[in-house]
Formats: structure tokens, sequence, C-alpha cells
């Protein structure tokens, strides 16, 4: 089956004209229609546009042109701004909103011939940890249609696991890339802060939300992070230094690479299944030859504090514009201020106000120097954490989450519950240092372990080296969710 | 620390955010658990530590100065709500009975 191809897969053939765009997108749409009832990872299919661009593919592609993602099709979550198609941030806040411009990671993949089958759902704004918190529908893990696919980016990566898309875009700010890709069995990478351009990235937290990708193996994230990556005059924290081919990366070789393990992230609550598949796969590691060592990140506990103060702080401020003036329905109430607080009151859903309130009164005179400038303080540390350990190491492994995918409304009414999914994926993103996620394992459910590789900041090259190099002495990302068989 | 539902109510005066009363009740209690296990931070001792406010270290960056096309008005207007002579329109602001 077409779908079954990788993104790496695909684009050889389609230079080769073994295979069209157009059967291939096709092949996605059909695929789509048959699983997403089900699985509900989209919240819009631009099929007809979808088509189009594969058309337009294949007159590139028979003219000899050689763009690297030429005729790929791809999922991208609906917080990335795509002009003249609805783009919602998964909140009914902005139900109808039609975006003027196109995020400038999408023009980069659209002009390297990437092709958009549609919007993914996502937690309302980025925030959460299964999906659940979108405004529209729950999205439902490909392995276990009972459980939840991870978040934010939770309909990115069920696309992927399913067989829906070879590759998709998500956003991180504590983990809304990786812990979705462990939680569904697919690959992916955050980069480092300031590596691809925010423009066009519906804000959540601006000190840490970063564009990823999804593939099923870590070949393919490279293939899109290389597109995607570089400066852009329209994000003054896109940093200006060229990023390397990350494709030419991918040696194979960890013969010699310094591998760290930190002891802080093997804690009571992980998951027996989940450190056992962890351990397993780092022994892999030192077998490939690499140099593994114990170390210690002594801050990694206070990620979490440091985070739910962090985040909210900054989602309020970057939240307050969504007020039903410019964008988005407004409540028809009389009077400026009761018109705005009627209409967030309305379009907010219940985790997006609690972090506006806590962002707010973290931020608040009295509360200011004890919580928000504490916690900036703490992240000083835990940045001096990582930079220490870099000194020794060249990775770092760890469990990209502590447990498996859980279980819908499992943990929806216990907030601190839900934000301790994220555990291990928090302190990269305060650090603003690349992390992988790789699937290596699963639990005795059935259900699929992942493992975090962590790099040195702008070392994205060294981080999908290790996990390419694993992937290509492993087989869990070969493996496939039942409902993907369906068609 | 328990917050009371008039710290709740400010906060969302504050934040512009019309709460229910059964939303004011779950966020007291919801805020204060996850205050709560904030307050864990206060047992570091960062006196000497700086705040991290951004990971890079670029500072003051600066683009050429030349002048580029904005989004046409008509298009930058196109989902607002209210819209006269190419303004975003709102209520009177002081007519308004409520703060």
């Amino acid at each position: 089956m077409l779908t079954d191809l990788t993104l790496t897969e695909a684009r050889d053939r389609l230079r080769a004209g073994a295979i069209t765009a157009l059967d291939l997108t096709r092949a996605c749409l059909d695929h789509i229609r048959a699983v997403d009832p089900q699985v509900r990872a989209f919240l819009l299919v631009t099929e007809e546009q979808a088509l189009e661009a594969a058309e337009a593919a294949d007159r590139r592609l028979a003219q000899g042109d050689d763009a690297p993602l030429l005729g790929i099709p791809l999922a991208i979550k609906d917080v990335l701004t795509t002009a003249g198609i609805p783009t919602t941030a998964g909140s009914r806040i902005l139900e109808g909103f039609v975006p003027p411009y196109t995020a400038t990671a999408l023009e980069r993949l659209f002009a390297a011939g990437a092709i958009m089958l549609g919007k993914t759902n996502t937690d309302e704004f980025a925030m959460g940890s299964s999906t659940e918190n979108s405004g529209y529908v729950v999205t439902r893990n490909p392995w276990d249609l009972e459980r939840v696919p991870g978040g934010s980016s939770g309909g990115s990566a069920a696309a992927v696991a399913a067989r829906m898309a070879p590759g998709a875009l998500g956003t991180d700010t504590g983990g809304s890339v990786r812990q979705p890709a462990a939680l569904c069995g697919v690959s992916a990478i955050k980069p480092s802060y300031g590596r691809v351009s925010r423009y066009g990235l519906i804000a959540f937290a601006s000190s840490l939300d970063q564009i990823g990708a999804f593939g099923r193996t870590l070949a393919d994230c490279a293939a899109l992070l290389g597109v995607m990556a570089g400066h852009d005059p329209k994000d003054s924290t896109s940093v200006p230094d060229e990023p390397p081919d990350y494709t030419q990366a991918l040696t194979g070789d960890v013969h010699g690479l310094r591998v760290g393990v930190p002891r802080e992230f093997f804690i009571d609550g992980i998951e027996p299944d989940v450190e056992r598949a962890v351990r397993a796969a780092i022994e892999q590691f030192a077998a490939l030859g690499a140099d593994v060592r114990e170390i210690s990140l002594p801050h990694t506990r206070y990620g979490i504090h440091v985070y739910y103060l962090i985040a909210p702080a900054e989602a309020s401020a970057n939240l307050a514009r969504f007020d039903g003036v410019r964008y988005g329905p407004r409540a028809q109430v009389k009077g400026m201020w009761p018109a705005y607080k009627v209409t967030r009151g309305q379009g907010f859903g219940p985790e997006v106000k609690r972090r506006i309130m806590l962002g707010t009164y973290a931020l608040s005179a009295g509360y200011y120097d004890a919580y928000y400038l504490k916690a900036q303080k703490v992240r000083t540390l835990i940045r001096q954490d990582f930079e220490q350990a870099f000194r020794e190491v060249d990775v770092i492994l760890t469990p990209a989450t502590p447990g498996t995918a859980f279980r819908i409304g499992e943990k929806i009414d216990d907030p601190l519950q839900m934000y301790l999914a994220d555990i291990f994926t928090l302190t990269p993103s305060l650090a603003g240092v690349p992390a992988a996620c790789v699937p290596c394992g699963f639990d005795a459910h059935g259900l699929p372990v992942g493992l975090q590789i962590i790099g040195p900041a702008f070392d994205e090259a060294t981080v999908l080296r290790a996990g390419d190099a694993y992937q290509r002495v492993t087989d869990w990302h070969t493996r496939k969710p039942q409902i993907a068989e369906s068609s | 620390m328990k917050i009371e539902r008039e710290t709740v109510m400010h906060i969302a005066e504050l934040a512009r955010l019309q709460l229910s009363e059964e939303e004011i009740e779950l966020y007291a209690e919801q805020l204060s658990q996850v205050l709560d296990y904030a307050a864990e931070l206060q047992t570091l001792d960062t006196d000497a530590i700086p705040p991290t406010a951004s990971v890079l270290p670029l500072r003051n960056v600066m683009r050429p100065d030349d002048p580029q096309p904005g989004l046409p008005r008509d298009v930058a207007l196109a989902n607002a709500a209210r819209v006269i002579d190419y303004q975003f329109v709102v209520d009177a602001v002081l007519d308004s009975t409520s703060s």
C-alpha cells in the first residue's frame, strides 16, 4: 500500500517516477476517509487543495525538479496559520477564523513541494497532554481507541501512526511533539529554541514554543526539519546561523558517541515496562559502540514547577489578544469590557481558563517575585544542568514519558496528574535544547514506549544521527497499529 | 496556601474572564493545589542566580530599515466582528456599566 511508504521511501519513488504525487495523495485521502471517522485526527481535510497541489507537484516532477519534498503529503497541526484556510488552534474562540497569511515553516515546506492534507486536532491553544482539551473533538490513539494519543499535537501523531500521512507538523512548548510521538509510537523532533521560525505559530508560551516534525522514522523528521530550519526576518528569535544538512548527518555511526543517562529520570512512578524498554534501548547504544555513562541533572524535579509558572504566565499575556474584536466570534453583550469578558469566558475552554488564571496570578502585583521571577531563576539552574552535562556527553537518553497512553477521561479532572505526563519533556524545553523521540518497545498492553534523545543547543544533527543509528538496527518504528490495516 | 474566592474573582477581572459560580469554586481549589505544588521552589536558594527570560544569546535584534508593504486593509479587517470605515469597532468604553 502507498500509505505504508515512509516519507523517505515515497520521496525516492516519486523522484524515480515509480509513483505519482496524485496517486500518493489520493491514497492518503482514501485512508483518511476509511480510518479517521474512528481516530478523529483531523479537524479539516483540505482535499481539493491537496489534489491540486499534487497535480502541480507531478508537473514539476515531470520537468525534473528535485525540490526536497516534492509530492510529499503532510498533516499540519491546526495552530499553524494557513492563508485562506480556517485555523482554530483547537479553540472555539477562533471558530471561523481564516488567517490572512501562512506560517513561515509551512511556506518553506510548500515551496519545497510538500502537500497539505489537512489541519490536525490539538488541545486548545496547544495546552494539554491528551488532546482531550480540544474545543472540537477527542482524538483517539490508533493503538487503542479507548486511550488518548497524547498531546497537544495528538492529531498529528495519530495521523502518522495510523498511516494517514507519511509526515506531520506539530508544535512543542513542554513536550507537545515528543509526548504524543511516544504515546502513538512514531518518531519526532523538537528542534532547539530559535532553529525554526515561529512566525504564524499561534503563540502559547513565546520563550518555549517551537515547531517540530513527526515521521515514521527520524530520517523522515530530518528531511522535514532541514526544509523548515533557518533564519526568518519575521521572527526575531530565529537564529541567524545557517543550519547544517541534517540528512547528510545520518551516518549510522555512533561509535564512541558519549551517551549520558541521567539518574533523575528513573524515578518512582515510572511504569516498569517503560523503564525496561528504555534500559534495553540504552544497552543497544552500548552494543553499537557508544560510550554510555550515568550523569546527573540535579534540578530535573523542579522542571514541572518552573514550567507551570512560566508557561501559563506567558500564555496569559499572549491570549489577551483574543477579545472578539479583530477575529473570532464576539458575544452579543452591551459595553466593551463586558463584551470582552463574556467573549473570553464563553470562547475559552476549562484548561485554557485555568492557565490564564494561574499565569495572571503568577504575574500579578505581590506575587511576581515569589512565583514568576523565582521560576525564571530556577530555569537558569535547569539550563546550567544541561550545559554542565554536555561538557561530558554528546547526547542524553531518557524515557520520553513516565507511562504509556492512558485512558480517555482518566486524568481530565485532575490537572496536576495530567501535568505529570510531561515530566520528562519539560526540562529540555526550559533549557531550549533539541530533543527527539523514537519508539523503543511496547508495554504489556501492546502500547508503544518512547525513548527521548536530548542534545546540546543547535546540535540537532547529533540527536538525529543517534536516533537514526538506533532505528537502523531496531524495528519498533516499523510496527503498525491494527486500525492502519483497514481501508 | 488556600486561594480565596475573592482572589479568584480579582484575577478573573484582571484577565477579563467571565467565570461561572462553579468555575470560581473549581479554580479556587485547583489554583491552590498547583500553587502549593509550586511552593516547593522556595526551598532552593536562588539569591545569586540571574533569571532566564530567553535561552538565546541574541540581544537587540534589528532588521534593515527597508519599508515593506503590510497586509492590505480589507484583508487585515476581514475577520473582524464589526468594521466601520476601515476601523475595528467596539462598544463605547466610558458608557459601560461594569469596570
